[in-house]
Formats: C-alpha cells, sequence, structure tokens
C-alpha cells in the first residue's frame, strides 16, 4: 500500500512518486504532465533520447528544480513541501559528476557524510565512509585530490558521496556518461551490486544499458512520457504493440478519427515526411489483431482522412525507440551495443 | 547553524587549496603596510595613530573583498557542484550563511595578518590600543557587508571575473559620494542621503574605534539586505 501524504516517510513502499509533473524553460515545454510511480527495491531506467525531459524531471525529484505543475513525492514526502525529508531519502548522482577537483576523496566524503547526515545514523562518519570506499573500490585514491583521479575514479567518488547516508533511494543520472568502455563495464557492475539493496533510478539515452540493468524503463519523449512497463513486457509486445499511422490531414482529425477505437497515443506529429498536410501517429493498441487494422483504416476513411500508412511496430525497446523518430538514437547504440 | 559552519569550513578549505587565501592573506596586510608607512606619510607624522590605517581600509576593501567572493558562487555554478549542494539537505539559509561565514573567516585572517601594523607602530611609540580595537571590530563590520554584496554578486553569474569586476564597481561606487560631493553641485536633501549610504563615510567613526549605533546598524542592515537578496536568487534559480 503506498502511501505519499507529506511526513509518512517511513510507511511508504512506493519510493518515487510523480504526478503530473510539467516544466517549461521560456517557450520551452520540457516536461508535460508525466507520471510514474517506483516501487521500492526495482531498478527502473529513465530512459529517453538527449533532450527528453530526463534530466529535468530528475532536477525536480532531486529538489533542485520546481516543476510548474504536478507534485513529486520521495519516500512519501513531498519534495516542495518537506525539501529536506526528501533530499535525506535521494543518494543523487548529477550527470556530469560535478565535484570539487581541489579537494582529497577522504575530506570530500567527510564533508558529504556531514552534508547528508541523518540525526537517526547508526553508522558513525568513518563506519561510514569505510563502507562506501570499499564498495566503489576507492582505497587506493583515498587521499588523491579528486582532481587527480581517472574519470572512473571520479565517477566511484561520486557514487560514494551518494550512498554515505545510505538513503533508500539512489537517482543516477546518465551515470556512465564519457567514461571509456572498461569503465562503463565497471560502473555498470556496481549499478548492478548497488541494485540489489536499494531502488535505483537510472537516466540514461542508451539501450543497452537499460537493457543490462533495470527491470524496468519509463521512456521519456519531447518531455512526454511514451511508455512505463517491465522490459520483459515491452519486448513480448504484452503492454500491446505499436503502429504506426500516417494520414492525409490534420492531427486534430485523426485524433477524432480514431476515438471509438481503444488505443493510446504515444505521439503525433503534423507534416510527417515533409508534406504539410499530412500528420503521423504511433499508437499503441492492445493485442493487436489484424481486425483491428481493418477497424482503424474504415474509421479513417469513414472521417474523410486519406490513409497513407498503417505499420504495425516489432515489439521491444529498440523498436519503440526508433519508431520515436529520433536519429541519433540510432548510432549511439550502435556504438555502445 | 551545524550545516551553515560546515560549509562554512569547506570554503575556507577551499581558499586554501587554492591560490586566493594566499594572495588575499600577503595582498591586505602589504597594501595596508603600503598605505599607511609609505603613501600615507606615518613617519612624517611623528604620532602613534592608527586613524589613517583604518581610514584607508573601505579603499582596499574594493578590492580585496569581491577576490574573496568571486568564485564563491560562480565556481559552484559553473562546475555543476552547485546542483550537489542543492540536492543535500542544506537550507537556503544555511548556504547563504555558510558561505558569509567561510568568506568573513578568511577575511578575518587577512585582518589578524595586519595587526603587524599597529604592532610595529606600538613598537615605536605609545600606541592606545582601545581605539585599535574598535577598529578591527570596525574593519569587521565593514568587511562582513563588503562579502555579502560580492557573494550576492557572484550567486549572479558563473563567470568569476564578471564577478570580481561588478563587486569593484559596486563597492567603488558606494565609496565615491564623499569622495566626489565637494565637486558635484546637488540639493542638501540627496548629499545627506548619498553621504548616509557612503561607505567610507559611515566607517568614518569605527576608523577611530568609536562604535555607534547608526554606524552599526547601517552595515549590519547592509550586510542583511545583500545576504537576503542571496537568498532570493538562490531560491528564484528552482524555478528558472
Amino acid at each position: 500500500m503506498m502511501s505519499t501524504e507529506p511526513g509518512s516517510g517511513a510507511a511508504a513502499q512506493v519510493v518515487v512518486q510523480a504526478e503530473g509533473l510539467a516544466k517549461a524553460y521560456g517557450e520551452v515545454q520540457a516536461l508535460q504532465d508525466v507520471s510514474f510511480s517506483i516501487p521500492s527495491g526495482s531498478v527502473v531506467g529513465f530512459l529517453g533520447p538527449n533532450g527528453a525531459g530526463k534530466t529535468t524531471a530528475i532536477k525536480i525529484l532531486t529538489g533542485s528544480l520546481a516543476a510548474d505543475a504536478g507534485r513529486a513525492v520521495i519516500c512519501g514526502y513531498d519534495v516542495e513541501t518537506e525539501p529536506q525529508a526528501a533530499r535525506a531519502s535521494i543518494g543523487y548522482l548529477p550527470e556530469n559528476n560535478p565535484l570539487y577537483p581541489e579537494m582529497r576523496v577522504d575530506r570530500f566524503l567527510r564533508f558529504a557524510w556531514e552534508a547528508q547526515r541523518s540525526p537517526l545514523a547508526s553508522e558513525t562518519r568513518e563506519q561510514a565512509i569505510d563502507r562506501v570506499v570499499q564498495a566503489t573500490g576507492l582505497a587506493t585514491v583515498f587521499r588523491r585530490a579528486i582532481g587527480n583521479c581517472s574519470k572512473g575514479f571520479r565517477q566511484r567518488v561520486g557514487f560514494a558521496q551518494a550512498l554515505l547516508h545510505d538513503p533508500p533511494l539512489l537517482i543516477l543520472d546518465e551515470p556512465t556518461n564519457g567514461l571509456d568502455p572498461l569503465q562503463v563495464v565497471e560502473i555498470r557492475e556496481l549499478i548492478r551490486r548497488l541494485g540489489r539493496t536499494k531502488t535505483v533510478l537510472l537516466t540514461t539515452h542508451v539501450l543497452p544499458e537499460v537493457e543490462a540493468l533495470a527491470e524496468r524503463v519509463v521512456l521519456i519523449h519531447q518531455g512526454r512520457k511514451v511508455a512505463d512497463d517491465r522490459l520483459d513486457a515491452l519486448a513480448t509486445g504484452e503492454s500491446g504493440r505499436l503502429l504506426q499511422l500516417t494520414v492525409r490531414g490534420s492531427g486534430e482529425q485523426l485524433t477524432i478519427a480514431l476515438q471509438g477505437i481503444k488505443h493510446e497515443m504515444v505521439q503525433l506529429r503534423t507534416g510527417a515526411y515533409g508534406l504539410t498536410d499530412a500528420c503521423r501517429a504511433l499508437v499503441r493498441i492492445p493485442q493487436l489483431q489484424a481486425s483491428n487494422l481493418a477497424e482503424i483504416s474504415a474509421a479513417i476513411h469513414a472521417a474523410g482522412l486519406g490513409l497513407l500508412e498503417l505499420s504495425p511496430q516489432e515489439g521491444g525497446l529498440e523498436s519503440l525507440f526508433q519508431g520515436l523518430d529520433v536519429s541519433q538514437i540510432a548510432s549511439e547504440t550502435e556504438g555502445t551495443a | 547553524m551545524k550545516r551553515a559552519s560546515l560549509l562554512a569550513k569547506r570554503e575556507c578549505a577551499a581558499a586554501f587549496d587554492s591560490p586566493i587565501a594566499y594572495i588575499v592573506l600577503a595582498a591586505l596586510p602589504a597594501l595596508m603596510a603600503l598605505f599607511f608607512f609609505v603613501l600615507g606619510g606615518f613617519f612624517a607624522q611623528g604620532t602613534a595613530d592608527m586613524r589613517a590605517f583604518f581610514g584607508v581600509l573601505p579603499i582596499v576593501m574594493i578590492l580585496i573583498a569581491p577576490a574573496i567572493t568571486m568564485r564563491m558562487w560562480s565556481e559552484e555554478r559553473r562546475s555543476g557542484t552547485e546542483e550537489l549542494l542543492f540536492s543535500y539537505p542544506f537550507r537556503v539559509r544555511d548556504l547563504v550563511l555558510g558561505k558569509f561565514l567561510g568568506a568573513l573567516a578568511l577575511l578575518a585572517l587577512a585582518l589578524l595578518a595586519t595587526a603587524m601594523v599597529p604592532l610595529t607602530v606600538a613598537w615605536l611609540g605609545p600606541l592606545d590600543f582601545g581605539p585599535v580595537v574598535g577598529g578591527y571590530l570596525g574593519a569587521l563590520l565593514l568587511g562582513g557587508a563588503c562579502l555579502s554584496s560580492g557573494l550576492f554578486l557572484s550567486a549572479l553569474t558563473a563567470n568569476q571575473i564578471v564577478a570580481w569586476l561588478l563587486g569593484v564597481l559596486l563597492l567603488a561606487a558606494l565609496n565615491l559620494p564623499s569622495l566626489l560631493l565637494p565637486f558635484v553641485p546637488v540639493s542638501p536633501g540627496t548629499a545627506r542621503f548619498l553621504l548616509a549610504i557612503d561607505l567610507r563615510e559611515r566607517f568614518q567613526g569605527l576608523a577611530r574605534g568609536v562604535l555607534s549605533f547608526g554606524d552599526v546598524a547601517y552595515f549590519l542592515g547592509f550586510t542583511a539586505l545583500f545576504l537576503c537578496l542571496m537568498g532570493l536568487v538562490l531560491e528564484n534559480r528552482r524555478f528558472r
């Protein structure tokens, strides 16, 4: 039973609850009505291409950015009304892993422990530091200035500061970004180990990373959530098959035409293939059969729209991604597979 | 307050991990000694009097205070560590006070290093230490005000140099009225107002070791105003 009432943190089994999050930067709508929840003890991939809105959502969850609309609750604590308690429940590794290069690893960890310490902590500072140094393999660089450590070790320092106060939730924003392949393997192994005891929300734009580490995926594109399911359900099409649909007409006309058909609109774009009078949609149909295709075709003709394309997509995360019209994904997944 | 002092300690340590602390600790005593002994004509004066020493402090502070504060927010913002700080359970007032106390501690150390000047004067002739102690307390009040404005400006930009230049310009502007008023015709009301907000003018009493309520309230109010503005800047950054 999930509880999101303020102050009920100890009783919460849903660790992250995002409800209708929205955020705009000037004219750009970075997030639109994004909702999802993460139960305790799971590793969830927060996936999307660069600029999809992942980092904006993460910043809202960690309290460093205020949402224009919606609510985020961490371990039962609202990030706006109980920010200290919510933040104390999170171990956060920000994108690009910002650290103080002039500080020594040991001094930085002492500072990070003091900054995040809870009055209820069962460990002393030195015990907590020993634990994270062991978990992240930092012993060899413990007294070295952070700026003099390799990128892989700096990433481990970032993990270590996130783990110091033994938080129930780890939020890792692009944790393998910019690492060499060996370091990527090491960091993925570390995340796998951490995932055994913690809830992990892992943002990435790299498909194989999610496939290697996560049990569940929240897929975000152009600020909207387009999928939220178990990886195996996505792979088998259990949660519905995607259908690419291009018609002559407007998005509004297409939406009206599909009203009588059970579907979920994943994406709707006007001007498909450079045709200004066409629009293309990606819709999810539960238990797709040929009869559904005939039904959709008939609905479109009945609405007076010209059907230009009706194409069921293969199941699986990669197909879902490719259906999102994000050209940069293909090259990134090839390079990191 | 515990978290604020934790941040203050980190700021001090960070200053000593970079050249800033060493430059400030060397520059402040050197500039004060230069202005007092060489340019101020101490030896020609022939009396053991420290008024000229404290009198020049507002001018020296124009350069020194922004040098201490310029990196404190702008570097956090440039390097992204600001996000890390915001993700820790600090309240905005912890961040504001922590940075301020860290800067003030460094300035206090630098002021301590200038003690060689009054000690030299005391060695040369009889020196009344009462006004000297009062002068140093006033110097801390003046320094706190200058540091708070520098921190506010540092929170506005990710560029340290811009933060330093803005700090120098603001403090120079706040030192100008008492220097320019004899040459610029303004109404008596305007002149009174300009002198009331003039850092140098306000510091004159403190430089003599006289801690008047009006002057102390001015410097404390100035400091509180800019610390509040800094807090607003940090809070508003979440709504960007």
